[in-house]
């Protein structure tokens, strides 16, 4: 008897058509983002500011070959840690959401690319951190569309460390990059490792 | 199997009557319980989900997501195609034309109760 007196229904609708919309968002978010290697990453980015910051003495290629070597290995760790948070998560690494998101964030990567044999070639280096940590910012914030909420957050982050970077004197450099590519990575890894799965 | 899910299904779903009070009758309740409107909600967004991703998105115990699944199989709401990935045993599943509507009707229905709670305001 009591199934067939209407019940309150407009009451969950609203919870219900949120849970929808959540679910639809979590199906197409790359979740293998890893927070624990963000944390490494920006161990050796801190590092690497502190090693650039020595050998920018000894002339502009050593502190450009540090930091290129930086990117590179943090390329790479973020590879096999995404590879590994991915298997542990018993997800496919490269899912559709995770196309996505490297699809968003490989046009700021060749940017950066293109920028930094222009400015280097043209004897703009002071340029380059500020440069490097907006396009950064700006493919992490496409790229987090397709990822978790935090993700989007850090890329602004970079956005607005990359903007100061330009307008502060060349020196400050090293101290930016570290800030970005060290201090960032390390505190929304952290925020990345406990909320979402390592 | 399937057509006797399909006949129940049908006797839980109740033609919307124009404006009259929704009431819970008119629920496909099939789709009504939260994990398996989750499972049809992750696969409306995404082409095909393993079991792994699924579970991974939804946060069930591998039995519970299990049974929900079937309801939807058996509904042919969902299907799922069996295969290995090496030797590991992969489940794949993709909503079916029928899925999506049903979704859609839900949705319409969710949309219109909302809407005649704010009218009666």
């Amino acid at each position: 008897m009591a199934a067939r007196n209407p019940i309150p229904l407009h009451s969950q609708a609203i919870d219900h058509l949120q849970y929808i919309r959540r679910t639809m968002e979590g199906a197409v978010s790359f979740t293998a983002v890893p927070g624990a290697g963000g944390v490494l990453v920006g161990s050796t980015a801190l590092a690497a500011g502190a090693l650039a910051h020595g050998s920018s003495a000894a002339g502009p290629d050593g502190w450009l070959t540090v930091w290129l070597a930086e990117g590179l290995l943090a390329l790479a760790l973020g590879v096999f840690f995404a590879y590994r948070k991915a298997r542990r998560m018993r997800v496919e690494l490269f899912s559709r959401p995770a196309r996505k998101f490297i699809l968003a964030f490989a046009p700021s990567l060749l940017a950066g690319a293109a920028l930094t044999a222009a400015l280097w070639n043209g004897g703009q280096t002071g340029l380059l951190p500020g440069c490097w940590l907006l396009l950064y910012g700006a493919g992490i914030s496409a790229a987090g569309a397709f990822s978790v909420p935090v993700v989007p957050v850090m890329g602004t982050c970079f956005l607005a460390l990359g903007s100061a970077a330009l307008f502060s004197p060349p020196s400050w450099g090293d101290a930016w990059l570290a800030g970005g590519f060290g201090g960032l990575h390390i505190i929304f890894g952290i925020l990345i490792a406990r909320r979402h799965g390592g | 199997m399937a057509a006797k899910s399909n006949a129940m299904r049908k006797s839980e779903t109740v033609p919307e009557p124009a404006g009259q009070a929704w009431s819970a009758a008119q629920l496909d309740r099939l789709i009504h319980e939260r994990l398996r409107l989750g499972i049809l909600s992750a696969l409306a967004a995404e082409k095909s989900m393993t079991f792994s991703e699924l579970k991974t998105l939804l946060g069930p115990t591998d039995g519970n997501l299990s049974v929900h699944a079937r309801k939807l199989e058996d509904a042919n709401y969902v299907t799922c195609e069996k295969g290995f990935d090496g030797r590991v045993p992969r489940s794949k599943y993709r909503i079916t034309a029928a899925g999506r509507e049903a979704l859609e009707k839900y949705l319409d229905h969710m949309e219109a109760l909302i809407r005649v709670a704010r009218e009666s305001m």
